[in-house]
């Protein structure tokens, strides 16, 4: 191909992408405000963790380790063997009681994915002195949590290379959004309007049960 | 009455020409001692008031001081971790105003100076960008919306029955607010998102580092970066520099303090959308990623906490929303579900914001059992909580949205019941 005919060939590519790009509105001039990110920075904050081990740092931490650190620093809210104190949150047991009236939803019983404690941990753990764990201590933790649930054997290690082979099992009783199909009886034309129902019973009253604040005070009424 | 006050009264009704024309008169008026608050001169009418600057950030009256967010104690096991609640019978139009929106912390609010906040843009992008909040508010195409935000869990302690007397504390997980921000898209643009680029994570700077994982589609369609919530900065509870604005989707996802955005070809499963915000149906399964918050209303008033004291003219009011777009109507019962009418919607009716309900009821002294219906743009109804337990069970706590019902007794006294 000649010079000429190479630059009449380009530009005709650049005209033709020009006329696309404004055609679908897309050529977006770059602001140039803020700046790059630096490695160093990114390695700071980026911790999040997938259940595919996406995301984990290097380390690892046994069982035994995390119960210590366990008993020191997460005992007091969650209870020395994952039952929750108070209302804090139960992190252990509850298998077979999703189903029941009082459902006991805990790592081992209803959470799909062991990185989610890993990645939990790390960030939020222990409530008040967040980030405050090495990735070993919360390697510890979250193998602890997993004997705690009867998962692994209590001399088990966590590590990144063996992170991926811990499955809960729970796992697959989680499902995508369906309401738009399983509840598609809610979309409805021609709602009630009148003569809707012949009889109306009151079930229940709030006032019974009486756990609202300030109740005993309410607005006086003449 | 004297022999001088019925004079008094006859010369009355003959000067206004309306003796024996059979009218309801002002008879009463005529019985009773004059008002002092009229007849005499009040301190605000006698005396100098506060200057300028007494207030340089304007309060609420002092009459007004019950007009305030409330907790229910029992809920959490302490307050950094906690919810509290919008005084909805208290409010009128569909602003919520900035001290009144409910707030849910996850360890605690943030208290960040804005010289020394970030928000970094990082993964399958062509540039990995950091960013003050000084620029972020330099970015053409600054947009002004109103949107709701309700907490997913909102009416999540009414699933069983009634059991919280006052649509404060069974509905007040909502609030409505203008933000001033810019499209998220105008950020993810800027750093070229990689053809793999499918979802996004949020994370928030607070203690909690709260995270939640976004679609891709979401993200570039309406989502905000806000850092003004009804034209002035965002409040420290609210997320203040920055806040994520996810329109039409529960609130958690809308991440305060924001400092992350990070994109994946992935969701990451985090804490906030696997153990929590994910919903446990009857057998046992759980659906996830149910971030659309389905079509609600609620009579505000009369409701528990604003009682009606008054027979004869009354005005029925209440608030309706939709996360897959705007209310088309809102029926409203007073006889438990037997007959519906229309209600009058008032104000501006946006998508994915609240709009305002009126009627205007004459009540004398009978017991009602007053309900309200929503119907929203893609002819979503709302359903009883019947119909939602039917297909959710009752362990689900999250996306109750079912008709709720007031029961109005001869004495004015409301009360949250279930009716079947």
């Amino acid at each position: 191909m000649s010079k000429s005919a190479k630059s009449l060939a380009l530009s005709v590519l650049l005209i033709t992408a020009i006329a696309a790009g404004t055609a679908f509105g897309q050529v977006r001039k770059k602001t140039g405000l803020g700046r790059e990110a630096l490695t160093e920075e990114i390695a700071a904050w980026d911790h999040d963790v997938r259940p595919d081990g996406v995301g984990l740092p290097q380390g690892k931490g046994s069982v035994k380790e995390g119960e210590v650190i366990y008993q020191e620093q997460c005992a007091v809210c969650h209870g020395e063997f994952g039952e929750g104190k108070d209302r804090w949150p139960v992190l252990a047991g509850g298998q077979g009681s999703l189903k029941s009236e009082g459902p006991e939803k805990t790592i081992g019983s209803f959470w799909p994915f062991a990185s989610t404690t890993f990645d939990y941990i790390r960030r939020a753990m222990p409530f008040g002195n967040a980030q405050s764990l090495t990735p070993d201590q919360a390697y510890a933790l979250t193998a602890y949590l997993l004997q705690l649930n009867d998962l692994v054997k209590e001399d088990f290690v966590l590590s990144r290379e063996n992170f991926a082979a811990v499955k809960l099992p729970n796992e697959a009783n989680f499902f995508d959004d369906d309401r738009e199909t399983s509840e598609k009886h809610f979309w409805k034309k021609n709602p009630c309007m009148s003569n809707c129902k012949s009889e109306v019973k009151i079930t229940g009253h709030a006032r019974m049960i009486d756990v609202t604040p300030g109740s005993k005070d309410g607005p006086k009424v003449d | 009455m004297s022999e001088n006050t019925a004079l008094d009264r006859r010369r009355f009704l003959r000067a206004a020409g309306l003796a024996g024309a059979g009218l309801a008169l002002p008879a009463l008026a005529q019985e009773r001692k004059p008002e002092s608050v009229i007849t005499e001169v009040q301190d605000w009418a006698r005396n100098l008031g506060d200057g300028v600057q007494a207030h340089p950030y304007g309060m609420p009256s002092e009459y007004e001081k019950h007009v305030v967010r409330r907790d229910v104690e029992w809920l959490t096991a302490g307050r950094e971790s906690s919810v509290n609640f919008t005084p909805l019978h208290e409010l009128d139009g569909i602003i919520t105003p900035n001290g009144l929106c409910f707030e849910r912390h996850h360890s605690g609010i943030a208290n960040i100076d804005p010289a020394k906040h970030r928000l970094m843009l990082n993964g399958l992008l062509d540039r990995q960008l950091v960013f003050t909040v000084d620029d972020i508010k330099r970015f053409p195409g600054r947009i002004n919306k109103a949107y709701f935000l309700e907490c997913a869990a909102n009416s999540g302690m009414e699933w069983r029955g009634a059991q919280l007397n006052g649509c404060q504390f069974t509905h007040g997980m909502v609030h409505n607010v203008w933000y001033t921000g810019i499209p998220l898209k105008t950020l993810l643009d800027e750093a070229g998102i990689k053809t793999n680029g499918k979802w996004i994570l949020a994370e928030g700077a607070d203690a909690a580092g709260m995270t939640r994982s976004i679609p891709i589609e979401k993200a570039l369609k309406d989502c905000m970066v806000a850092w003004a919530m009804n034209g002035e900065a965002l409040r420290p509870e609210q997320g203040y520099p920055l806040r994520l604005v996810v329109p039409g989707w529960e609130g958690n996802m809308w991440v305060k303090w924001l400092r992350r955005i990070e994109v994946g070809d992935q969701p990451w499963h985090h804490r906030e959308e696997t153990s929590k915000y994910t919903d446990l149906l009857a057998d046992g399964r759980a659906r996830r990623f149910t971030w659309i918050m389905d079509a609600k209303s609620i009579v505000t008033n009369p409701s528990p906490q604003a009682p009606l004291k008054h027979k004869g003219p009354n005005v029925l009011t209440g608030i309706a929303w939709s996360g897959r777009g705007s209310v088309a109507r809102v029926d409203v019962t007073t006889d438990g579900g037997k007959n519906w009418k229309g209600a009058r919607l008032d104000g501006p009716v946006m998508p994915l914001s609240l709009a305002r309900f009126y009627v205007d009821i004459d009540w004398n002294g009978q017991e009602m059992l007053i309900q309200s219906r929503v119907m929203d743009s893609s002819g979503y109804v709302q359903p009883t909580k019947d119909e939602l337990r039917k297909v959710r069970g009752v362990n689900s706590i999250y996306h109750n949205n079912g008709i709720h019902t007031w029961l109005v007794r001869a004495n004015g006294e409301t009360e949250n019941v279930e009716i079947s």
